[in-house]
């Protein structure tokens, strides 16, 4: 059993664990996938502890209660002053998405939205390269269609390297695909047990 | 080497489209001359090292080689399940939705390529997606994916009921799952790592 059969509640044996099997690379790559953002090889490009503060905030970001509590765990393990503190971002982040802005002849399809933003004590808690990570990934999260180049500048200048933007986007990217799939199988599991 | 690519000036397509689009890497690729066996396996198919999009992927090889994966067995494992026209009918709605004039453009040229019903997918780039998508199976497809990319996510099972009543048996409806949620997960690093330019 994977990270998603064990937040999605499917137990070894069971329809969805059977349904599953039907596309056996995508489940066992989407395993392998968080095996390497959560235990990576070489964790030099973004800490261990920072990889946990942003599934932790994102996760709790999309709001699928399994997902929120299982990165929340991890991080709370980890470091509980930094979990504290994504907590408390968490708060100030909570909103709907997909919004954002369109340009040229979509602007009139362009919704307005929060940006996320920390108070001066809550980025000293965080750090400067976590506080410019969780404001770069409220935007990946709920309104990614803001991206800009020049919204990549404040990575670099807190120490993000060409690799560790990879990484962090990559991170922000697979769990809002893997709340995605968490919230599908369990609607469909909570359909079996009727 | 500096992190961010140098400013270039871009034709930034002005609407959504099914013609075929540039994209231009606003964080700096690894270089083709750099890549080793690890970045190679990373990018599964190899040819794929002439892509800049892949090559900047490249720089976390272990879990782009598990991202492709996972992406290739959810759009291109027929063995069973939902049809290649409708996954990427899910792609596009996913891309609609989220904003992402790059990925949008490619899956909805997918979805006509494999559907030949070029003038919904058009409907879809056109009017948003809220549109008639002109059946049972495709409104129940768009709503379903609509649904799971909305945060609070509102995917229910009224939609897995619309999906079946149209005709989707289980396997298919774990396909519209894994399409709508993957391209969650390509929509944002295609907004975020670069832009779309007309080509």
């Amino acid at each position: 059993m994977d990270v998603i059969d064990r937040l999605s509640r499917i137990a070894a044996g069971s329809r969805l664990d059977e349904l599953r099997a039907h596309r056996p690379a995508a489940r066992e790559q989407a395993q392998a996938t968080y095996d390497a953002l959560f235990s990576p090889i070489n964790a030099g490009a973004m800490s261990r502890l920072e990889r946990h503060a942003v599934a932790a905030f994102v996760a709790a970001l999309f709001d699928v209660p399994a997902a929120e509590q299982h990165y929340a765990r991890l991080l709370a393990d980890a470091d509980p002053a930094i979990a504290a503190a994504v907590t408390e971002a968490v708060e100030l982040g909570r909103g709907a998405g997909p919004y954002g802005s369109f340009g040229g002849e979509l602007v009139a399809e362009s919704q307005a939205g929060p940006e996320l933003i920390l108070t001066p004590p809550l980025a000293d808690a965080l750090g400067v390269r976590l506080t410019a990570a969780l404001q770069h990934t409220h935007m990946l999260a709920l309104h990614p269609r803001d991206s800009a180049r020049e919204r990549l500048q404040p990575l670099v200048d807190a120490g993000w390297s060409a690799d560790g933007i990879v990484t962090l986007s990559q991170l922000v990217s697979f769990l809002a695909f893997q709340v995605r799939v968490v919230a599908g199988l369990t609607v469909l599991a909570a359909e079996g047990s009727l | 080497m500096p992190t961010l690519t140098p400013h270039t000036e871009v034709q930034s397509p002005p609407r959504f489209t099914q013609e075929t689009l540039g994209w231009v890497p606003w964080v700096e690729p690894l270089d083709e001359l750099d890549l080793t066996e690890r970045h190679y396996e990373g990018l599964v198919q190899r040819p794929r090292a002439k892509n800049p999009y892949f090559r900047l992927l490249a720089r976390d090889p272990e879990v782009l080689g598990a991202r492709t994966k996972t992406d290739l067995d959810i759009f291109y494992n027929t063995a069973d399940g939902l049809g290649r026209a409708e996954r990427e009918l899910g792609a596009a709605v996913a891309s609609r939705s989220n904003g992402c004039v790059y990925c949008a453009s490619v899956h909805s040229a997918f979805a006509t390529h494999f559907s030949k019903r070029g003038e919904d997918v058009q409907r879809l780039l056109d009017e948003g997606v809220a549109t008639d998508l002109g059946d049972e199976a495709w409104n129940a497809v768009r709503d379903a994916v609509v649904a799971l990319t909305a945060t609070p996510v509102r995917f229910g099972a009224e939609h897995v009921a619309a999906l079946r009543a149209s005709g989707l048996d289980d396997v298919a409806v774990l396909d519209v799952i894994n399409s709508g949620a993957f391209f969650n997960w390509a929509n944002r690093l295609m907004l975020s790592l670069g832009e779309p330019t007309l080509s």
